[in-house]
């Protein structure tokens, strides 16, 4: 992969990278050719990261101080609020920093679908993105029910029963999820297990999907296959890291904001009340990254549907390298992609507002109308637009921004778009 | 497009931040108060919280527990700030039931700084047999597990009606015109100059709720003014950063020709 071969220049440093090359693999890491016109939307794996290594550290923390058991769950989270050396900064910071990290990871996931970037041949690193997502979804869920506050024991519930949907076995698999025949502190401590598990999974799928980044390189906002390195690649380093924390400080802001000035703002009250199985609340919303998939599951009047449905939409969003025909990447050439796109995100963006409300009378009839769309979206727009779809014409390099012949050739449409790229 | 594409999500995230913070506020309109806590650098007003102690002393913890809460809590920096010695009197002022001493029996003493709030009930059981059937919360979070939280507060406070004619109350049961439903088991707790204030502050309604509110605020959120004040901190040095990797960036950028 290296570009050049890394040699150390220190005698210790060239026995130690013969035996482990971390060395050449520092290099490699800083020489990688990148593409110079990446634009911020590009600075979300950077932050991505950022996010996941806040939330392993600060859980962490918090995981010395909390106690997983039915009766003790709430106290300690109080006490940690209350009594531990910044333990509301410890918390405020993981509880938002979930937030934090699905909204990083949604921008990341409509870049993708924006520019094409899920397209061959990085469909491999689409694949592990879309298993990240899929594993960030269920951590998440589990570490919101450990305060075993209100809204922690009747999602779990709610979520948990939704296995109950299988055939014939159902029951039984959900008995055995519980670990008896409720929500209880069986279910806590196995939550509380595999909460702290699958952090390290998404990290090691996280290498796999910057492995397979590096292989192909970054795609990038006008979506052609570029040389590498050329005149249109920079260096990894200094130039993509330093753009990369400069968005990160942005997002940083952003992030401090809600963790100090309202940091509950993206909870649910209940959540503050200990969980009481006599007691349900008035409505059982889970937390807003997986309301979008919440409107799917309960647009369908059958559970078992609403089930299969709910993993219908996760499905396409994996195979959907192979349901988009077209052989274009970047929209900025699909004039009439660029449309849909927009029209798919105030689809998702609707289901969201549809899940928080109640499943009853126009809200369920338009989620149902905005879960058709969804569908519709992957199973018969992305697949008819790559035959019916006039792309415009693509230039040969991001330097030369024309179809054909260099910087001789008449100015096209593809010249205008890029020109108000800049 | 770039430029374009951008204003569409902008307009976007509007409308839904618009829309999920219609979904999620409440459909009642709460009295609202200018609260000294509230905006980058509230602050509680010391005062207030002290008498607002004295109001869930006196009034509310005949039914209401604050079970995280310490009596050494109460001299804690960004809270009330009594002085050692009035904290010390106050956790005095309470039997607490300890032990078992060497011969095996549990004893009652009077209260430290480090013992929790005694809870007016020995169980809560013994607590909704008391009160008709309805638990009276915990108010140890109480302001954060409310929609709408320290306006909820003073709302269900000051909201004691008479109830409107043909509305069904049963007996023990109160109309409050911001509880849900408007059926509250609790009769209205404050009433002008039911509590004489220390510091000979006009013991009205409005002022007792006020304080008690502010009160719980600070129970249900110790840390409020270690947390604005951290965070106005964290966002200048935020900003100052930005500011000096923004024009490292633009540096090492410069001999870059991205315009084609």
């Amino acid at each position: 992969m290296s570009e050049r071969e890394y040699v150390p220049k220190s005698k210790a440093g060239k026995w130690f990278n013969d035996r482990l090359p971390l060395l050449s693999l520092g290099a490699h890491l800083s020489d990688y050719p990148t593409p110079k016109n990446l634009n911020y939307w590009w600075t979300f794996g950077g932050i991505l990261t950022f996010c996941l290594i806040t939330q392993i550290v600060t859980g962490i923390v918090l995981a010395m101080h909390y106690v997983a058991h039915a009766d003790l769950a709430f106290e300690s989270v109080e006490k940690i609020m209350r009594d531990v050396n910044y333990g509301w900064l410890i918390r405020y910071i993981h509880s938002n920093g979930a937030s934090m990290f699905f909204l990083a990871v949604y921008i990341h996931i409509f870049r993708s679908l924006f520019f094409g970037s899920f397209k061959s041949p990085r469909e491999l690193i689409w694949i592990i993105g879309m298993l990240i997502y899929i594993l960030m979804m269920a951590a998440a869920f589990m570490g919101y029910v450990l305060p075993w506050g209100q809204m922690s024991f009747w999602g779990a519930t709610v979520i948990t029963n939704l296995f109950s949907a299988i055939p014939l076995v159902g029951e039984s698999v959900v008995t055995w999820l519980w670990g008896g025949y409720s929500v209880d502190n069986p279910t806590l401590t196995r939550f509380f297990s595999l909460h702290y598990l699958i952090p390290f999974l998404i990290l090691g799928l996280v290498v796999l999907h910057i492995w397979a980044l590096h292989i192909p390189g970054n795609n990038n906002p006008i979506g052609i296959d570029i040389k590498k390195p050329s005149k249109d690649t920079v260096p990894f380093h200094p130039y993509i890291t330093v753009k990369d924390i400069f968005a990160l400080l942005m997002f940083m802001i952003i992030f401090a904001g809600f963790v100090f000035f309202s940091p509950n703002v993206l909870g649910h009250a209940d959540n503050y009340i200990p969980a009481n199985p006599l007691v349900t609340p008035a409505h059982i919303v889970p937390e807003w990254y997986l309301l979008p998939f919440y409107a799917i599951l309960r647009s369908v009047p059958d559970k078992l549907g609403g089930v299969i449905l709910m993993f219908g939409a996760l499905f396409v969003l994996i195979i959907l390298p192979w349901l988009d025909t077209s052989k274009v990447r970047s929209a900025a050439f699909r004039p009439m992609y660029r449309q849909f796109f927009w029209i798919f995100v105030v689809d998702v963006l609707a289901l969201g507002y549809l899940g928080a409300m109640p499943a009853e009378g126009v809200y369920l009839f338009l989620a149902r109308v905005a879960t058709t769309y969804y569908f519709l979206h992957f199973i018969v727009v992305l697949p008819a637009l790559g035959f019916f779809e006039k792309t415009d014409p693509l230039p040969v390099s991001i330097s030369e921004p024309v179809l054909t012949g260099g910087f001789n050739a008449v100015p096209t449409r593809s010249d205008k778009i890029i020109n108000e790229k800049k | 497009m770039k430029k374009n594409s951008f204003i569409k999500l902008l307009v976007t995230i509007l409308i839904t931040t618009f829309f999920f913070g219609k979904a999620y506020s409440s459909s009642k309109n709460l009295l609202k108060i200018d609260w000294s806590f509230a905006g980058l650098t509230g602050k509680f007003e010391r005062d207030s919280l002290q008498r607002g102690y004295q109001v869930y002393k006196e009034v509310c913890s005949s039914c209401h527990s604050m079970k995280y809460l310490s009596y050494r809590n109460l001299g804690q920096k960004g809270g009330p700030e009594f002085t050692l010695e009035e904290v010390k009197a106050i956790a005095a002022s309470y039997d607490v039931e300890d032990g078992p001493n060497s011969e095996g029996e549990m004893y009652e003493r009077p209260g430290r700084p480090s013992d929790h709030f005694v809870n007016p009930y020995p169980n809560d059981n013994a607590a909704i047999a008391a009160n008709g059937g309805a638990y009276p919360p915990d108010m140890s979070v109480l302001a954060k597990a409310r929609t709408g939280g320290a306006n909820y507060i003073y709302s269900i406070l000051m909201g004691y009606e008479e109830k409107p004619t043909g509305f069904v109350l049963d007996e023990g049961v109160y109309y409050n015109k911001y509880m849900d439903g408007n059926k509250i088991k609790m009769m209205s707790p404050l009433s002008d100059n039911l509590i004489e204030y220390t510091d000979g502050t006009n013991a009205t309604q409005a002022q007792m709720a006020k304080d008690v509110t502010t009160f719980l605020t600070w129970a249900a959120e110790p840390h409020l003014e270690a947390r604005h004040r951290t965070g106005t901190k964290v966002i200048i040095y935020l900003i100052i950063l930005a500011t000096l990797v923004y024009f490292s960036m633009k540096k090492i950028w410069s001999g870059v020709n991205t315009e084609k």
